[in-house]
């Protein structure tokens, strides 16, 4: 029997439901899976950043000991393998498309950074396919490269493609030009800032992995890989690759640990391991090493952006103009294009009611790894520039920056609220979540705590940050219109069994999200199923019916409004037989968690009185009604959703070493209507760590010639629980009004709302020091140099 | 990794006559460094010799006014040692904070010794202290024995057996952490000895750990943090890298030497 006590619904923080197996190493990720006959795969990677292919010497290391075959890039070529295809297409401001060169998934005559696979190994061990590896001859002319974001543009550049000359991949822009210039024009004030977004590894904590499969007798393909949207890869890597049909391709993504956008992509390997598994017959499994996974993986952000902003003698925003050059890479990424665009350029209106915005973007190709969406993608760089760019001018128009902020916000009264570039914000209570944070930070006692840091010898600082983001991506219709190649709706299947039992089948999927959880979640409030009774499918095109997959903050806005809406097939088709069984008419049945009842009466009947029913028809309408309880439902969301709020951070500074100690930090967000707190919290909690993490200590560094630097933990430094204060997090709730929850999402908040808060309170820590802005991340190293300089200059 | 033969002598005598008939052996105590070498395929030894079966390596110990620490004695039995706590705090609290959790309770003081990492914690203490390093063949003192980045006195086959040192008046260290590595990036041992005030340098040399005998002089003179405050470190002698150029790490030294004083009380 049906049973939800204690509540189990929306608003419960319950604890994770799989976490059990989790904590107990019982997970079961790629990796762990094994196929029978299973050979391994080892791929040989260019240690250049640019160099053509000359010659390829494999005859020694195909006669090493187990070594079943070994393929390179016109192996592929040869059967018309086709390029890693790109899912956006971005258009330049003369109206062509940008461009695109080909991305073969082995190399063909040239490799373009540090890490791209030359050749396949598959052997039956994966010691023996290493040694095999070692024993291929490469021979490689090696040709001047280019790393940097801005070297790329230089005239001269090294040229990454032959048919992206300039190596410019797009030239774009978005907003008024003409507006924005006669803004300025009458300007009492124009405040300008340069900066750079880092670039940063993403690092989940589970590499890469995938397991290429070949039935023979039916000729059907499985790759299992660690992806946050199987049915994504299944459509790209079928379509345009391998030229599979979707009913001979089946993708599974089991268990995945973590991946925080880097996991969206096809990659290369997953291609080449399902072909090649058809070559050699037998199932190939290839794991990335974590030293592979620095050269293969996508990188994020990498911009170098210029930001103007304009006020007038009251303080008020007249308009922002905005230059960035964005890093792709040595080839484009899945979503790489429409990262720097309408995931950035978007949101540069943030939280204010900026009249007037235009922005150009150029993205560049450059000598290494591909650039994509890294959590909050594109909206960290966004809030970023305008965050600092917020504090700048309110320094040098003399104003408070909280007063400076709020006199600019977007009032409550204004929503919906359009954007002049292009978004439409639905909701929002921007005064609340800042006043709410001003007063959880204690931001009124500050400057006594920052006295008794300086009887320390400490400086110490406090920053905020306010930002609204636009996630739930997204409808369709608009994303078609602006280069998408697919479209982004979110597919839900409930299937109530006989006794009443329910599994969900979900196109999102979950890779430490909690959605075995919430989802469950949803189930218990709308339908009363207990969570205990209630299961989530996800990442297996041959169970569920589609997917689009889990980014941007999409699975409960657009994957969960699905289910709700697949939930809401259930009860219509339940109160019909309910109706048939109480012998009442359909419009007389009322339905409320778990129990059918006669509007007015005491006649009712339980979810599971209803699915018997439904499954057993011996008393059923069987004339009007199929038998069976199981819906599907695809929702297209309406808008994007645009979750928002406050950040503060509070920390202590150094000066003898340059060390930043963040001492408090405090979010608190608008991310719609909450269904499990305790998840929330993890979530945003994390998310603010990996913005602790890119503004004080993440950099991917590549020298000039191409090379990797910070190739290894040894010298990316990860964030660290010691890194990190207790994240103090609260939720200020108003709804989204587009979609059957009122969610809009909180994956990214904590990413997108933290870098500049922290950033902004370093600048507040040093403001005896003359300082204006720091560059991320803001090493022990860097803060030094700042402290030195100042000495220096008084000496 | 590639393959390898693998070993577990029960003695010193047994574990240095495979070492001996094979100059590519390579004994292991925590591993710490060499199988993560293993791991990349930095290293090809034919054969692995795993010391931690030999139990006179394993201890620490009083006698009279030395401690006696076995080679194979792991970071976590010297941190959490009552003889080291109560004779050199400093150098237990460094055990401490050496790695993580997991590498304190694999890596030991030898095979630190041995490796010589310009970075590890160990060497410098052991320089400042005036410790005596004991092989299967001779004592050698830890100027002697620590020649230069990653390279020791030690011959091929040569095993470190215990490390002896003497218990010092008093004793201080301050490192500043590579952020990325935890590695020390600037670490400063100072020690009051019965052979006089000895200040020793991890993490900055561009040579491996050294003595910086400016501090030592002006430690000497004045045994105050103030004092080595004004004492500037050559950047000509100390490395870089993306973390901290030479005049950081120059810079670092002084302040790490200040708060060691501190630390020495």
């Amino acid at each position: 029997m049906n049973v939800v006590t204690p509540f189990e619904g929306i608003g419960a923080s319950l604890r994770r439901k799989e976490d059990y197996r989790f904590l107990l190493g019982r997970g079961q990720y790629v990796d762990d899976l094994n196929r029978p006959g299973q050979t391994h795969a080892v791929m040989l990677r260019s240690p250049h950043a640019h160099a053509t292919i000359d010659r390829i010497d494999t005859a020694a290391a195909k006669a090493m000991p187990g070594v079943k075959a070994i393929f390179v890039g016109e192996d592929m070529a040869a059967e018309s393998i086709g390029g890693i295809p790109c899912g956006w297409q971005i258009h330049n401001k003369d109206g062509s498309p940008m461009a695109e060169p080909m991305h073969p998934a082995l190399a063909l005559g040239k490799v373009r950074h540090v890490g791209d696979p030359v050749a396949v190994v598959i052997a039956e061990t994966k010691a023996q396919a290493r040694d095999a590896a070692e024993a291929i001859v490469v021979d490689y002319t090696p040709l001047p490269a280019v790393s940097s974001t801005e070297a790329a543009v230089k005239p001269g550049a090294p040229q990454v493609h032959e048919a992206a000359p300039g190596n410019l991949c797009y030239d774009w822009h978005i907003g008024d030009k003409a507006a924005q210039e006669a803004a300025f024009a009458r300007a009492a004030r124009v405040v300008k800032i340069e900066t750079t977004n880092n670039r940063l590894v993403p690092n989940a904590m589970e590499p890469r992995a995938a397991i290429g499969d070949f039935d023979s007798f039916s000729g059907d393909y499985t790759l299992y890989t660690t992806s946050q949207n199987p049915h994504v890869i299944r459509l790209l890597m079928g379509a345009f690759v391998l030229h599979i049909p979707e009913s001979k391709l089946r993708v599974v993504a089991p268990d995945v640990g973590g991946g925080f956008g880097s996991k969206i992509y096809h990659y290369a390997e997953e291609a080449i391991v399902t072909w090649a598994a058809g070559k050699v017959k037998r199932p190939i499994k290839w794991t990335c090493e974590r030293s592979e996974s620095f050269m293969s993986d996508a990188h994020g952000r990498d911009h170098v952006s210029t930001a103007e902003l304009a006020l007038d003698d009251q303080g008020k925003i007249l308009g922002l103009k905005v230059h960035t050059l964005a890093n792709m890479g040595a080839y484009l990424s899945t979503f790489a294009p429409c990262v720097p665009t309408y995931l950035y350029a978007t949101l540069l209106s943030g939280v204010y009611s900026t009249p007037v915005i235009y922005a150009e973007v150029k993205a560049v190709f450059t000598n290494t790894v591909p650039v994509d969406a890294y959590r909050g993608a594109g909206r960290p760089e966004a809030t970023y520039l305008l965050e600092r760019l917020m504090d700048v001018a309110a320094a040098e128009a003399g104003l408070d920056k909280v007063e400076f902020r709020r006199r600019n916000f977007i009032r409550p009264d204004q929503f919906p609220y359009q954007t002049p570039v292009a978004l439409q914000y639905d909701s929002g209570d921007y005064h609340s979540t800042l006043d709410a944070c001003l007063e959880t930070a204690g931001w009124a006692g500050f400057e006594a705590r920052r006295a008794e840091s300086k009887a320390r010898g400490k400086l110490r600082g406090i920053g905020i940050s306010t930002y609204v983001e636009a996630c739930g991506i997204a409808p369709s219709a608009v994303v078609g219109s602006l280069g998408a190649r697919a479209g982004l709706y979110e597919v839900g299947t409930i299937r109530v069994h006989p006794t009443g039992s329910v599994t969900v089948l979900t196109g999102a999927h979950s890779h430490g999200q909690g959605h075995e959880t919430t989802f469950a979640q949803l189930i218990a409030d709308k339908l009363g199923v207990p969570t205990a009774n209630v299961d989530i499918v996800h990442g297996d095109t041959a169970k569920v019916p589609f997917g689009m997959g889990t980014y941007g903050s999409r699975s409960l806005a657009v994957g969960g409004s699905a289910m709700d809406k697949a939930m809401d097939k259930i009860i219509a088709k339940g109160k019909r037989i309910a109706a048939h069984l109480m012998e009442a008419s359909v419009e007389d049945v009322e339905f409320e968690r778990g129990t059918f009842r006669v509007a007015g009466t005491d006649k009712t009947k339980t979810l599971t009185d209803i699915s018997l029913a439904a499954y057993v028809p011996h008393n059923y309408p069987i004339d009007e009604i199929e038998p069976g309880l199981e819906e599907t439902a695809f929702y297209d969301p309406k808008n994007f959703t645009y979750p928002g709020g406050c950040h503060i951070c509070e920390l202590e500074i150094d000066p003898e070493t340059g060390r930043v100690e963040v001492l408090n930090f405090t979010a608190v967000d608008d991310v719609g209507r909450v269904i499990n707190p305790m998840i929330v919290e993890g979530q945003v909690q994390g998310g603010v760590a990996q913005g602790i993490g890119q503004a004080l200590l993440e950099a991917a560094i590549y020298d000039a010639s191409g090379q990797l630097v910070s190739g290894s933990f040894m010298d990316y430094t990860m964030p660290r629980a010691g890194d990190l204060p207790d994240v103090g997090v609260a939720t200020h709730v108003t709804l989204c009004t587009h979609n059957p929850l009122g969610v809009k999402g909180c994956g990214e908040v904590g990413a997108i709302g933290s870098p500049p808060a922290v950033m902004n309170a370093v600048v507040d820590a040093l403001r005896d020091y003359g300082v204006r802005h720091v560059e991320m991340p803001a090493t022990p190293q860097k803060i030094w140099g700042i402290v030195n300089a100042h000495r220096l200059a008084a000496e | 990794m590639y393959d390898f033969a693998y070993h577990k002598p029960a003695s010193v005598a047994d574990a240095v006559k495979i070492l001996a008939a094979d100059p590519d052996a390579r004994p292991i105590s925590g591993g710490m460094t060499l199988l993560p070498a293993l791991k990349l395929r930095l290293n090809k030894p034919t054969s692995v010799v795993d010391l931690s079966g030999i139990a006179e390596l394993h201890g620490v110990k009083r006698e009279g006014d030395k401690l006696v620490i076995g080679a194979l004695t792991r970071h976590v039995e010297v941190a959490t040692s009552a003889e080291v706590k109560a004779a050199i705090p400093t150098l237990a609290a460094m055990a401490g904070t050496i790695g993580d959790t997991q590498v304190r309770n694999r890596g030991t003081m030898g095979g630190s010794v041995a490796n010589n990492d310009p970075s590890a914690d160990y060497p410098a203490a052991l320089l400042a202290l005036g410790a005596t390093i004991q092989t299967d063949k001779r004592k050698l003192a830890a100027e002697d024995f620590f020649t230069g980045m990653f390279t020791t006195a030690l011959e091929v086959g040569e095993l470190v057996t215990a490390i002896h040192i003497p218990i010092p008046t008093k004793a201080g260290y301050a490192k500043m952490r590579n952020p990325a590595s935890r590695y020390s990036m600037a670490g400063v041992f100072v020690a009051q000895t019965a052979a006089g005030v000895r200040v020793a340098v991890n993490g900055a040399g561009n040579n491996g750990v050294f003595r910086e005998k400016a501090m030592e002089a002006a430690l000497t003179a004045n045994w105050s943090p103030d004092a080595v405050a004004d004492v500037k470190v050559d950047p000509g002698l100390l490395n870089g890298d993306i973390h901290g150029s030479a005049e950081y790490r120059a810079h670092l030294v002084t302040v790490m030497a200040k708060r060691a004083v501190i630390d020495a009380g």
